[in-house]
């Protein structure tokens, strides 16, 4: 994959040299690997009522009946019925459903990259509850495995695999540390040979947001917790999962947990980052084939609970505030209490957004869309959407606790002259924190 | 003629509904699943549960939308609208009595009858000129969308008019169209009689797993 060259005119990337036959049987067989019983259901299950698009972001922000979340998948749904499905053959022979060509796949990678974030709303809007958020991500594995990915993804997911990570190589992440310890002026454990617990970061944190790192790092040594960090296994985003590179999915998620595993930690720390949560928390086993024996945290969970505990005690804040509620973190990651349970230790006034918890919309930068340079217009399409409603509430601070969705904010704020500034739950903590343990 | 379509007619119908049905139904849960799964935070059997029978109107947030009100609307009136014509209309009872499991139950009243018809009808005819008229359900509808909707009215439309039994040829027809539509029904978007119950019991599981409160 490592020959990226874009498509011109139509709004689709290529990557590699495959010939166009095998490109198509490589998406086919990844295709019909994906199903099993659960997405079975799923596909035997849609009335085509049209409601998922009432629910999805993409859809409401442009009225393009194209962003239907259904119909997103419909490569992937034709697949299933020509050869996947109880009637397969009868729909080969009497040609029922078309079978799916290579330009198809072409014109659908805007569609399955570009205008879905996995944020799952749609699931929740669907009556008969369908997943199309797992559906697209299932459908990526296909679309990556023909070369049939946006260059800016691709190019990222090519970091990740010669480079062990997009920020960059162990050496570039061990500069880096010793640099934010040096700056911010806090200790931060590197590559001890043992730990009680793991923390790991993402690329965003590391380049646009040093001081979230440094906060973390400050709360732990607080805490009195033995922690570090690790140059072999620093990365907590996946973009195998986003981009649908399974090997690579796999790749990231052992190498964190084979690292606490080694050191002796019982517990991996995620930064304030959504679909990093998604992978490691949630799908850690599938890949690792079994148990991990390792705890998964994200940092809102882990920062809520020793608040809940005790062990966090914070100075009041003042003023009000309003939550983004990140999509992996809440909707598909059930942790709407713990933002909220620091807030009100924050003792901000909350005022939730009009669409919040697990119905808020997403930022519309998520599931690999913010890494998606030819995504911008729709993107800033859904910025302005939570745009008005942080407006609405007059809140005085805008807070989440994802860095993608922060990034996406900032972006976003940035294209449009906005001048919220867009506030981290971590640094929220590190800042009012009192309690020395 | 109508001694073949209420006996072998009837008989053949039946046997293609049940054995195509059981085939789809049995493939679909025979397929497998994730081998390996991260541990759960609590119950998904509680979830699927509450997503199949507790949690069937639309969510407040989404009510802000017309069209899911309209929709939700329409899809129940049709929906409770059919299953009490089918298993309370005074014929069906009886047909029930006679053929299928030898005892019935009390049929509604007449008015009851035309009541809730009107309801059904109302809603199919609703939900089937929406895929029509809306730019979302036009891109996304296929041939059997209409066809399906296209053959419940149509056993709908004679079931009404056979519903006085004076007419034989009323009956038969009605019959005809029934069996029709059994045939049908397991190769259609109908057999999402059967399936909803999996697709929400899956996503129900995964949020139950995952401590989502939805």
């Amino acid at each position: 994959m490592n020959n990226t060259k874009s498509a011109a005119v139509s709004n689709f990337d290529k990557q590699g040299d495959l010939p166009d036959a095998e490109r198509h049987a490589s998406a086919m067989q990844a295709f019909i690997s994906e199903f099993g019983s659960r997405a079975a259901s799923y596909m035997e299950s849609c009335v085509r009522c049209g409601l998922c698009a009432e629910a999805c972001h993409f859809y409401l922000t442009t009225g393009d009946e194209k962003y239907t979340p259904i119909h997103k998948i419909r490569p992937f749904e034709q697949a299933y019925l020509r050869h996947a499905g109880p009637f397969a053959p009868l729909y080969r022979f009497l040609g029922l459903t078309p079978p799916v060509n290579l330009e198809e796949l072409e014109r659908w990678e805007e569609l399955i990259y570009d205008s879905c974030t996995l944020c799952g709303r749609c699931t929740l809007a669907c009556p008969m509850g369908i997943d199309i958020a797992e559906l697209v991500k299932e459908a990526r594995h296909g679309m990556y495995s023909a070369g049939l990915v946006p260059d800016r993804l691709a190019h990222i997911v090519r970091n990740a695999e010669v480079k062990h990570s997009p920020f960059g190589e162990p050496a570039d992440f061990r500069r880096t540390v010793r640099k934010i310890a040096k700056q911010h002026k806090v200790k931060i454990p590197l590559d001890a040979k043992r730990a009680d617990l793991l923390l790991t970061t993402a690329p965003g944190d590391l380049e646009d947001n040093p001081q979230s790192v440094a906060a973390a790092a400050r709360i732990l040594n607080r805490l009195g917790i033995s922690w570090t960090f690790s140059s072999d296994a620093f990365e907590a985003t996946n973009f195998g999962y986003l981009s649908g590179n399974m090997e690579l999915q796999k790749e990231l998620t052992c190498r964190l947990i084979d690292k606490a595993r080694e050191i002796g930690a019982d517990t991996i720390l995620l930064p304030e980052c959504g679909h990093a949560y998604g992978a490691a928390r949630w799908e850690a086993a599938q890949w690792y084939g079994g148990p991990t024996g390792v705890r998964i945290l994200h940092m809102i969970e882990f920062l809520a609970d020793r608040i809940e505990s005790g062990a966090i005690e914070l100075k009041k804040a003042k003023g009000s505030a309003t939550f983004h509620d990140p999509c992996q973190l809440i909707r598909r990651g059930g942790l709407e209490r713990a933002p909220r349970v620091i807030l009100e230790a924050l003792g901000f006034d909350l005022r939730e957004l009009e669409d919040h918890g697990i119905t808020a919309f997403c930022c519309g930068g998520g599931g690999g869309v913010l890494a998606n340079a030819r995504a911008e217009p729709l993107r800033l399409k859904a910025f302005e959407l939570k745009k008005s409603q942080v407006e609405a509430t007059k809140a005085e601070h805008f807070f989440t606790s994802c860095g993608q969705c922060r990034l996406q904010f900032t972006r976003g704020a940035q294209h449009f002259k906005w001048k919220k500034p867009i506030e981290s739950l971590l640094e929220a903590v590190d800042a009012h924190m009192t309690a020395k343990r | 003629m109508i001694a073949f379509i209420e006996g072998p007619a009837w008989y053949a119908a039946l046997t293609i509904f049940v054995v195509f049905s059981l085939w789809r139904l049995g493939w679909v849960l025979l397929m497998g699943g994730d081998k390996h799964k991260s541990p759960a935070r609590a119950s998904a059997a509680a979830g699927a549960i509450r997503n199949i029978f507790v949690d069937l109107a639309p969510r407040g947030a989404f009510l802000k939308r017309g069209k899911v009100w309209f929709v939700a609307l329409a899809g129940y009136a049709f929906h409770l609208g059919l299953f009490a014509v089918l298993l309370f209309a005074a014929p069906h009872v009886d047909f029930i009595e006679q053929k299928l499991l030898g005892f019935g139950w009390t049929p509604m009243p007449y008015w009851g009858f035309i009541v809730t018809a009107e309801i059904a009808f109302a809603g199919l005819l609703l939900l089937w000129i929406r895929r029509f008229v809306d730019p979302v359900t036009r891109l996304i509808s296929r041939l059997d969308d209409h066809l399906a909707a296209g053959l419940t009215f149509i056993v709908m439309l004679t079931g009404c008019l056979a519903l006085g039994q004076q007419s034989v040829f009323l009956r038969g027809l009605h019959m005809g169209f029934v069996e029709l539509w059994l045939v049908y029904f397991p190769f259609s978007s109908l057999f999402h009689t059967f399936t909803w119950p999996l697709s929400r019991g899956y996503s129900g599981a995964l949020f139950g797993r995952r401590g989502i409160r939805a």
